[in-house]
């Protein structure tokens, strides 16, 4: 996508990977994206899991303990609630809330976010230590990158940590 | 052509964001009408469409209560 050069940026690190977290990432991310906004999504750490390309438990990974820590972290559908999470109920419980009042679900603010052009990228590190591969995970991440090229892409960007 | 959306019944950041995404359908000179709620929705999606170069043409009141119709030519 080409962009002006005077666009406000907003870089969202996705770090947490809880359910609650992960939707308020997807909402600042899509709003900014929708106010003509430059985003890009850096996922690290339980972030990874929202992007896993199996969206439920599936032992990921070559070690056993990178199997059970991916099985047991699940994809999207398993991201657990910060608070009285209850075992995995509370998230689908939040579900039907959500859409009880109209608020976009998990699933579709990250379509959204597609729609929107958001700039997906992933923590290399991360995947590293969690034996996760860019062909385990949606075609929509973009770039796999470190640190260094997070700050030098989020330079003039309002960073917020999620 | 002339679009029709009603975000009525959606709430932030989706308000905006199925605007921002219809428009981005749409081609140069083409209009699109919104029904959207007074409050946020009313105070955002006019000015976002703004923000990003989109004429605002009307933004009035509708005879149902507290809803509004805009009228936005990409």
């Amino acid at each position: 996508m080409n962009l002006p050069a005077n666009k406000k940026k907003v870089s969202i690190v996705c770090f947490s990977g809880d359910f609650d977290k992960m939707v308020a990432a997807f909402t600042i991310a899509t709003g900014a994206a929708a106010t003509n906004r430059e985003v890009t999504m850096f996922f690290t750490f339980w972030g990874l899991n929202a992007l896993k390309r199996k969206k439920g438990r599936v032992a990921t990974g070559n070690s056993i303990m990178a199997k059970a820590f991916n099985f047991l972290m699940g994809g999207l559908n398993n991201l657990p609630l910060s608070r009285l999470n209850f075992f995995g109920i509370s998230p689908k419980l939040m579900t039907n809330m959500m859409q009880k009042h109209n608020v976009a679900s998990l699933p579709e603010l990250v379509e959204a976010a597609h729609a929107l052009g958001i700039r997906i990228v992933a923590c290399e590190m991360a995947m590293h230590i969690l034996e996760v591969e860019k062909s385990d995970m949606i075609e929509e991440v973009e770039d796999v990158a470190g640190v260094a090229t997070f700050l030098n892409e989020s330079e003039d960007a309002h960073i917020i940590f999620i | 052509m002339k679009h029709f959306l009603d975000i009525t019944r959606e709430t932030c950041p989706m308000t905006f964001v199925k605007v921002k995404l219809k428009l981005a359908q749409m081609s140069e000179g083409e209009q699109l009408e919104v029904l959207l709620n007074e409050g946020e929705p009313l105070e955002n999606v006019p000015r976002s469409c703004e923000e990003q170069g989109y004429k605002v043409l009307s933004n009035d009141p509708t005879d149902e209560k507290g809803k509004h119709m805009l009228v936005i030519e990409k």
